[in-house]
């Protein structure tokens, strides 16, 4: 990865990005290899890795879905459409199914306030969602992908 | 030489020099404004913004530490609109902040305290208190550090101390917003990570959030204790700051007045690393000739040079985590501390006739990873813990006010017999340069049978607070045995703080320098300036310790190591000679590779 991007420091986010493609999450030992070839430690690493929310320290499934929180999801009912997840992946905000394909996040305003609510399954955008639209975006991951 | 520029503070006329801040123009004419995040050794954060003051055209307030002095600049430190904006700030800290002060071990030595006292902030304020909200940790693994994630106003000093000073970054900022706070790699415990225990971030935290394991209430147990022995030693750097925690001005050297402290605190016998300190000498010294003969005479390629000192904690674990390949080049010797610990237990022991067992052996230091070093595995040659407690000069300090002395009233004493007697050379161990000094002095004699070359054996280009010093002393008229050495250039070098270190490692691993000695302590100004001396610890601070060491040296009968009686006596009765067998046993020791985060 450091090869790719190069050593400087003003690399290390495109490097995390990078990592975070390949692996799904920043591992402590993918953070600490990180640290090292850039000359910076461990702990200054740690904290850019926990500035940025969309950079995991934790292991994640291969799916990742944000529900958005901010205000206007909020209001247009983003709780009932984490409850619909829930129920279907068996899973509380926060975890990962047990196949380690799917993991369930909370993430903040991602510009498409007014089709919301919204969520992200890793990179793909879904808007205005309903509790049937969200059931079947899962089941298609579930069974397609 | 810089331009003056001429401002206003509160009505009065100052100058300074540009490039200055309003903060250094206002403390020139001793107009108090509060700081937090900003400390004299750091570069300046700008983040707790209890500094604010009024100038005359700006539409918000400014941050004084921050902002630069300009010409005809009109200040205002005291009006009601920075007097309620300071006090607003407290009080924001203080919402989140677990304000426990009569169970907190920094009480009524505080800063936040003592602006919450000055600000008189009531408890009344618009801010509710976010403290249960709010999923602090306290991580007491370490035997060194405890960090309370509930007292910490995130002013950063210690990130910066531990950046700047250290280049070790054991802390860094992680998350942001409310969520944000000062975290080791992943939240390990300090004690996993790469923290070398320096304690330098512990001197700089303004607060209670990070602060020493102390053992007040351990030693005096062992003291009331009739059955045990109780042993204490005293480090170099101790007798030239205490005196500060008790009232007295920096700069004093108080070493009677801290022995006769000792001895009514009840200390069964009150002794002195110098005199280990003195011992070092004799062991590293000889270490240092025996590798130059082995490496320029016998070829031998196990035998490392440069030779690296190893008495300062911080910087062996400092080493061991970030150039282990370099281990082999440490000298064996432990530090002080451990020789003398070694040594408590055994001959202290036989010629006192006293069982080991019932020894418990104490050391008072100006250091925070001393306590770190004496809790290692390596260190129990004397078949227990070599050292069973370690207290840094502030805990010596408590524990003369719990005793109810009136210190500066005390008397001097002089240390117990045996180990208690030193030479100078041993007092400037708490300088940087000195080991090296000391070490030259030494060992220059024994290979010339005359003393160092230096106007009263003051070797002061090895002194001062540089901090990188390169020494080169010219060996010439050796005696017989070390005619190998006649007309070598011996190649020193002396770091102080973490991040010198590394520039000379980085220079040693390059290729760039070939050094033959190279002298390094983990703290600023060396063991002065460490991490258990007194609050604050500051340059001018610094300095005023390092002279007082100076002068203690100057007035010492004996000032060379080789020269202390006890010394002599050792080798007579007990060790054989330097680095043999015994000595081997007791007084060197070995390191391990760490990881890097
Ligand atoms: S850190 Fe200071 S303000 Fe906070 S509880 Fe301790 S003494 Fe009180
Ligand atoms: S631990 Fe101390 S020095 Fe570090 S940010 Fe918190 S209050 Fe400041
Ligand atoms: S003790 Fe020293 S190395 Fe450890 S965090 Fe503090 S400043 Fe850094
Ligand atoms: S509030 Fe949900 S995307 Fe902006
Ligand atoms: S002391 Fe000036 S901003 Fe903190």
């Amino acid at each position: 990865m450091a090869d790719k991007y190069g050593r400087k420091r003003e690399n290390l986010l495109h490097i995390l990005q990078g990592i975070v493609e390949q692996e799904r999450y920043l591992s402590d030992v993918a953070l600490t290899e990180v640290a090292r070839e850039l000359d910076l430690s461990a702990a200054q690493v740690y904290g850019t890795a926990t500035f940025y929310t969309f950079l995991d320290t934790e292991p994640r499934g291969k799916y990742v879905i944000r529900v958005c929180r901010t205000i206007s999801c909020d209001m247009k009912g983003k709780n009932r459409i984490i409850q619909a997840i829930e129920d279907a992946l068996k899973v509380r905000l926060g975890e990962t199914t047990q196949n380690n394909k799917f993991t369930l996040l909370e993430t903040n305003c991602m510009g498409w306030c007014h089709e919301g609510p919204a969520m992200l399954i890793n990179d793909q955008a879904y808007t205005n969602l309903t509790e049937e639209k969200v059931i079947e975006i899962i089941n298609d991951y579930a069974k397609n992908k | 030489m810089a331009n003056n520029i001429n401002l206003k503070i509160d009505g009065v006329d100052v100058q300074v020099e540009e490039g200055r801040t309003i903060l250094d123009a206002a403390r020139a004419i001793n107009v108090h404004i509060p700081t937090l995040c900003y400390h004299e050794d750091l570069c300046v954060a700008g983040n707790c913004r209890v500094c604010v003051v009024e100038v005359t055209g700006a539409r918000a307030l400014v941050a004084s530490c921050a902002m630069p002095v300009s010409e005809g600049m009109e200040v205002e430190t005291n009006t009601l609109k920075v007097r309620s904006a300071r006090k607003n700030i407290i009080e924001l800290l203080l919402s989140e902040h677990n304000a426990d002060c009569t169970n907190c071990y920094k009480n009524k030595q505080c800063e936040l305290q003592d602006l919450a006292s000055e600000y008189k902030t009531s408890g009344e304020q618009l801010y509710m208190d976010l403290v249960p909200l709010k999923n602090y940790t306290i991580d007491d693994f370490s035997p060194s550090i405890i960090k309370d994630d509930s007292k910490c106003i995130r002013c950063q000093r210690c990130v910066r101390t531990c950046e700047e000073l250290q280049h070790v970054s054991a802390l860094g900022v992680a998350y942001k917003g409310d969520k944000m706070k000062i975290s080791t790699f992943f939240e390990n415990s300090m004690f996993d990570v790469v923290c070398t225990n320096c304690g330098q971030c512990i001197n700089r935290c303004p607060t209670g959030s990070l602060i020493e394991r102390n053992y007040v209430d351990e030693v005096w147990d062992a003291i009331y204790d009739e059955k045990k022995h109780v042993v204490v030693q005293t480090a170099p750097a101790t007798r030239v700051a205490l005196g500060e925690d008790l009232g007295l001005e920096p700069g004093q050297v108080v070493t009677g007045k801290m022995v006769s402290a000792l001895k009514r605190v009840g200390f069964d016998s009150v002794l002195d690393t110098d005199f280990t300190a003195d011992l070092t000498i004799m062991e590293e010294g000889t270490e240092l000739l025996t590798r130059l003969k082995k490496a320029l005479v016998d070829k031998d390629p196990t035998a490392k040079l440069p030779m690296a000192t190893s008495c300062s904690p911080g910087w062996i674990k400092f080493i061991e985590h970030t150039f282990p390949e370099y281990l082999d080049n440490l000298s064996t010797c432990k530090s002080p501390q451990q020789m003398f610990g070694a040594l408590a237990k055994t001959y202290y022991a036989q010629k006192r006739g006293i069982d080991p067992e019932n020894i418990v052996s104490v050391s008072i230091m100006p250091c925070v990873a001393k306590k770190f070093e004496a809790d290692r595995p390596e260190m129990r040659s004397s078949g227990y813990k070599d050292v069973d407690y370690v207290l840094t000069t502030r805990e010596m300090a408590r524990m003369i006010r719990q005793a109810g002395l009136d210190f500066n009233a005390l008397p001097e004493d002089s240390y117990d017999s045996i180990m208690g007697e030193s030479s100078g050379a041993a007092v400037i161990f708490g300088a940087t340069g000195g080991v090296m000094e000391a070490a030259l002095r030494t060992a220059y004699e024994i290979v010339t049978g005359r003393e160092v070359p230096f106007e009263n054996l003051n070797i002061t280009p090895v002194r001062g607070m540089d901090g990188v010093k390169e020494v080169t002393v010219k060996i010439e008229g050796t005696l017989p045995d070390w005619s190998f050495l006649e007309g070598a250039e011996l190649k020193t070098v002396t770091a102080h703080g973490l991040t010198n270190a590394k520039l000379v490692m980085e220079k040693v691993k390059s290729g760039e320098a070939d050094y033959h000695f190279i002298e390094i302590m983990a703290c600023p100004g060396g063991c002065i300036g460490g991490g258990g001396q007194p609050i604050p610890t500051n340059m001018e601070i610094r300095k005023k310790r390092t002279e007082a060491i100076y002068m203690e040296d100057a007035g010492k009968p004996i000032r060379k190591s080789h020269e202390n009686p006890e010394v002599v006596a050792i080798y007579k009765e007990f060790l054989g000679e330097p680095c043999g067998h015994k000595s081997h046993e007791l007084l060197h020791t070995h390191y391990k590779a760490r990881h890097r985060y």
